[in-house]
């Protein structure tokens, strides 16, 4: 009887979180198409008005394409970097290897602005005032804890022998790197990249420390919009983006499946 | 004779893997002491670099001033609200998504993945639209006539509450569900059919079986949350300053580093603890 309240008080639960996670995203959609420059829902009559003015907003163009290189590029430098460390941390039979993967999971817990502030400190000392190349190195630093994570806990479940059957059979280490591990390893490399691309492109607090009045990611651009004249173009971005992130979801889903990506999200 | 000469390759081979290991390991090492490790120690160091030499002035005006004792309590109490409803929701919530199979999984899933992959900015902005005066929340309360007028709800606490916790929730759902499906039933069922009554049951079988996740899931939401900037900074603004807004001013507005500087480690010192606190915590769970 008390059993059976529990668990529909869970699924109340359950079916509220849901609602209540998903209520912003449906709102932000819904206010794209309002007919009206004041976020009215459609009721009536909707309108793409607001789609065709975001490629108008001052600074999107480069903001959008500065967001997609940080992303893609430290994604690549990180899963390169991860993968690596991931590969001497399960076979190494290092002393620390415990405290070792802790060190490279941490920045993960470092307050984004205090990373910000850290990094603009660091790159004014030492002289480095290159925008770009400086995002870059931030943003790997933001990335690679995530891949790290994911490649070290995919790491332990592969299974070695694999390489050394390939060595045996005359591959180089690189071949049996590139045919055994890498196709084996794959869903390992899909999660990691996906959380590294998104945790990059949707970074705000570190980059805000790091950009100067030319150079800025779109988060910032978009932040600064909001600030200044927040009409509904801004909800029509913000549904192309949140598209763009089902679209890559969708995809990693048919990849490797939404429940491995909750078992490794954390 | 022949023992020694045996084990000679098999110390080789170790020998060999650990260098290689050391030179996989090594530019992930290095890239964090050079972007990572240095940038902080410097940090600390500015922190403590007055005009002339060492100075406390930064932490003795943080420490010291009404102002910013209430800043850093607004940081804690932002996070420990967060953090106390968020784990309202998402514990019950677990255990629905760990007892759901199939197509409805599947979909539940997707509704947890979806807001946590969303960009934080479009979910931030999104609250501020549904919070308006002339807002959707309104307008459903008023045609509901449960309020006469529209309330002003964005800019204030709760407006930042009921953000902060939409925006940290799956952070606090996912640790606890992974360990809720590893649950093993039939212990739950063993202590109802040894007599105790399920309340009992409940607290001396599947609570602490469910700590290490619930341990996670607190050191996740309180840490991000504590040194959230963007959901403040749209959802509430100038009335409720944060440590984080403050290091932002000190940095973007004032230019004091030092002071900047100085929130940073407190914001820092405030993550460590969390972070010590809740892997001493699973270390005793683990231990048991």
């Amino acid at each position: 009887m008390s059993a059976r309240i529990a668990i529909t008080l869970a699924w109340l639960c359950a079916i509220g979180a849901v609602v209540f996670l998903l209520s912003p995203l449906l709102v932000i959609a819904a206010a794209s198409f309002s007919p009206t420059p004041v976020f009215d829902l459609p009721v009536g009559g909707a309108s793409l008005r607001w789609y065709a003015r975001i490629g108008a907003l001052d600074g999107f163009w480069p903001a959008l394409s500065l967001s997609l290189q940080l992303a893609l590029l430290s994604t690549a430098l990180s899963l390169v970097l991860g993968t690596l460390a991931a590969i001497a941390l399960a076979r190494g039979k290092l002393p620390g290897a415990q405290a070792i993967a802790t060190a490279l999971v941490s920045p993960l817990m470092m307050p984004g602005l205090v990373l910000g502030i850290a990094l603009l400190q660091y790159f004014r000392a030492i002289g480095f005032n290159a925008t770009w190349s400086a995002l870059l190195v931030a943003h790997v630093v933001v990335t690679l804890p995530y891949v790290a994570r994911t490649m070290i806990a995919g790491m332990v479940r592969f299974d070695f022998t694999l390489m050394e059957a390939a060595r045996t059979l005359g591959c180089t280490y690189a071949q049996a790197i590139r045919r055994v591990m890498i196709p084996a390893l794959a869903p390992s490399f899909l999660i990691a990249g996906l959380f590294s691309f998104l945790a990059s492109f949707d970074n705000y607090p570190v980059s805000i420390f790091l950009t100067d009045v030319r150079t800025k990611t779109l988060p910032i651009k978009m932040l600064q919009y909001i600030d200044e004249a927040p009409d509904p173009t801004l909800a029509a971005l913000s549904t192309l983006i949140l598209i763009a992130t089902i679209v890559l979801l969708l995809a990693s889903d048919r990849l490797v499946g939404l429940h491995r990506m909750a078992g490794t999200g954390d | 004779m022949t023992h020694a000469a045996a084990q000679a390759p098999a110390g080789k081979i170790v020998d060999r893997d650990r260098s290689a290991a050391l030179a996989f390991l090594a530019p992930s090492l290095l890239f964090l002491l050079v972007a990572f490790v240095t940038p902080l120690i410097l940090l600390l160091g500015v922190s403590l670099a007055g005009p002339s030499g060492l100075s406390l002035d930064a932490y003795g005006k943080l420490l010291g001033t009404g102002y910013y004792l209430t800043v850093i309590w607004n940081s804690l109490r932002l996070a420990l609200l967060t953090t106390i409803f968020a784990l309202a929701i998402a514990y019950p919530a677990a255990f629905a998504l760990a007892r759901a199979r199939g197509m409805v999984r599947t979909a539940l899933l997707t509704c947890l993945f979806l807001p946590l992959a969303a960009s934080v900015i479009v979910k931030a902005f999104a609250w501020t639209i549904l919070l308006r005066s002339d807002g959707i929340v309104n307008r459903i309360l008023v045609g509901l006539g449960l309020i006469e007028a529209p309330i002003r709800m964005i800019f204030t606490e709760t407006a930042l509450i009921v953000g902060s916790v939409n925006i940290f929730l799956p952070f606090m759902i996912l640790p606890i569900y992974a360990v809720v499906t590893q649950l093993d039933r039939r212990l739950s069922e063993a202590a109802a059919t040894l007599g105790a009554p399920p309340i009992a049951a409940f607290l001396k079988v599947t609570l602490p079986l469910t700590l290490p996740g619930i341990i996670a899931g607190v050191a996740l939401v309180f840490s991000l949350s504590v040194s959230a900037y963007v959901v403040p900074t749209l959802l509430i603004g100038e009335r409720y300053p944060t440590l984080a807004s403050t290091i932002a001013k000190a940095y973007l507005l004032a230019r004091d580093p030092q002071f900047g500087a100085a929130a940073g480690v407190a914001l820092l010192v405030i993550a460590l603890i969390v972070v010590t606190l809740s892997a001493r915590l699973a270390g005793r769970e683990n231990s048991r």
